[in-house]
């Protein structure tokens, strides 16, 4: 396959970004996405020109490192993450956007990196249970009814891409969040610090300028785990149940 | 000592749910659904223009006696514009703040656009911008009379006929109640989701019970301006 890419280039923080086309050829339909930035970072490379630079970890869909919007989707046109988009999703000769999230709160670092670590403060407020470490527990110790387990296992799912926030249209953290509630609050595990979890969350979200949820459900079809749209709900109700 | 004299002062829930995305969205959730009961109610009493202005200003009489002897004459009318009054400001005001603060979210747009979200969604802005401009409009038109090409204190049958014989009177209110069709049909559920009444089981209900209300609200509202140019009612 032949193709056009037009990339976001930025060289820092503060320095100045425009889109910036390549050409690429020799792509076979069974690279991921970041097999075929790869070939053409090595051309920048032999050409002696800056590769473009992007996140990524596992390359299997289960870190969430990788991310960029493609075409004006976040992790493009597939839903799954931009390691696991393959090229056969795209037509030889087409030529293709790529830019890095854009929120306020996720400054971009270089070309298609951006600064994540809001997602980190918003866990560091309340995404998280009080045990003992050590030894595993016991398995029966704590038993957890299946609806709970369930429900807690979807939203657990969440790899904290942050497609989310890039999706949406107020780049807002809603759908994140309500993941990180959600899977908390139903398990009995997370019940000690249940009351006071969603709106130390929330505040944290909102104190690092993302914006409002609308319902506009962006999030929810951009997510490449598959995270309801009916969690934010739920995270709302945690969020008043938690002020009364 | 010190800390006896350190007074801990928490704000106050309502500071709490005003200060915060969530709560000021709960806050337009409630005031939205204020205005959408009130709503319900006016469409239901405008069908009674369908039975001539015996019963049309007949009911707008007893809407200024209702609650008498407790309330004074048209003192129930009077609390419900206060009520209004506060759920249209606070919805407006947090709509305002909110959607100031969604665009700041994103300071830097991308450059490859796509067409998001149904059109009532991304609708509601404007739309509400619409309501809020129909609202003024309203009021000068069939409560303070200043813009009504009648008048007529105390016959709202007749007031309500001489708006809609013209052409602007008309296309007004029916532009107006279009978008108010739309704000329902995205609103209504969306409260719902945003006062955390939504389950994955009850989503396709509240979407279903939104767009029914929505629809029956519009072809209520429009069936009034509708006759009129019509000829049906005169
Ligand atoms: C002053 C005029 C109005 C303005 C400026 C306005 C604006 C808005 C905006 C910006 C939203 C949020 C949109 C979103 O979530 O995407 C909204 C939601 C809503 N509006 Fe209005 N609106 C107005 C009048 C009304 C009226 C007359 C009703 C009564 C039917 C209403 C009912 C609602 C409801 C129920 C919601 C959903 C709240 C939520 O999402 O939790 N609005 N409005
Ligand atoms: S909710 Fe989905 S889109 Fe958002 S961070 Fe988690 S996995 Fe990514
Ligand atoms: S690189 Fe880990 S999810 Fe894509």
């Amino acid at each position: 396959m032949n193709l056009t890419l037009r990339i976001w280039r930025q060289s820092g923080p503060d320095a100045p970004g425009a889109m910036t086309e390549y050409h690429v050829s020799g792509i076979s339909p069974d690279m991921s996405f970041l097999e075929m930035l790869d070939t053409l970072n090595e051309e920048l490379i032999l050409r002696g020109d800056q590769p473009v630079a992007f996140d990524h970890d596992c390359r299997e869909g289960i870190c969430g490192a990788c991310g960029m919007v493609i075409n004006g989707q976040a992790h493009g046109p597939e839903r799954t993450t931009t390691c696991q988009l393959h090229m056969r999703h795209f037509a030889d000769g087409d030529t293709i956007d790529v830019e890095p999230w854009r929120a306020g709160a996720f400054p971009v670092v270089r070309d298609l990196v951006v600064d994540r670590s809001a997602f980190d403060r918003i866990i560091g407020s309340g995404g998280y249970i009080t045990a003992p470490t050590g030894s595993a527990p016991e398995a029966h110790a704590t038993p957890v009814p299946k609806d709970a387990a369930d429900l807690a296992f979807e939203h657990a799912e969440c790899i904290g891409c942050g497609a989310c926030v890039a999706a949406c249209p107020n780049g807002s953290a809603m759908l994140f969040t309500a993941a990180k509630v959600v899977h908390l609050n139903v398990l009995p595990q997370g019940a000690p610090e249940r009351a006071g979890r969603a709106r130390a969350m929330v505040e944290a979200m909102d104190a690092e300028g993302f914006g409002g949820c609308t319902n506009t459900g962006e999030c929810a079809t951009a997510c490449p785990k598959g995270i309801p749209l009916t969690g934010i709900s739920v995270l709302n109700r945690e969020y008043l149940r938690g002020l009364r | 000592m010190a800390l006896l004299t350190r007074a801990v002062r928490r704000p106050s829930t309502l500071a709490t749910l005003w200060r915060s995305t969530v709560g000021k969205k709960a806050v337009m959730a409630v005031s939205g659904l204020v205005m959408l009961l009130y709503l319900v109610f006016h469409m239901l009493g405008n069908l009674k223009v369908f039975f001539g202005p015996g019963d049309l200003n007949g009911y707008a009489h007893w809407l200024r006696t209702l609650g008498e002897p407790l309330l004074h004459y048209g003192w129930f009318l009077w609390l419900a514009r206060v009520v209004l009054l506060a759920a249209v400001v606070a919805h407006a005001v947090a709509a305002y703040q909110l959607s100031r603060r969604d665009a700041a979210a994103r300071p830097q747009k991308y450059v490859h656009r796509r067409q998001r979200t149904s059109y009532a969604t991304r609708t509601m802005r404007w739309g509400g911008v619409i309501l809020g401009l129909f609202i003024v409009w309203h009021i000068l038109d069939l409560t303070t009379l200043t813009v009504n090409p009648r008048g007529e204190e105390g016959h709202p049958y007749q007031n309500i006929v001489a708006s809609f014989s013209t052409w602007y009177g008309g296309g007004i209110y029916c532009l107006a109640m279009l978008a108010l069709g739309l704000h329902v049909r995205h609103g209504f559920w969306s409260a719902a989701q945003t006062l955390g009444a939504n389950n994955p089981r009850r989503d396709r209900a509240l979407k279903l019970t939104a767009n029914a209300t929505a629809l029956l609200l519009t072809a209520g509202f429009l069936s009034v301006p509708v006759a009129v140019m019509t000829g049906v009612v005169r």
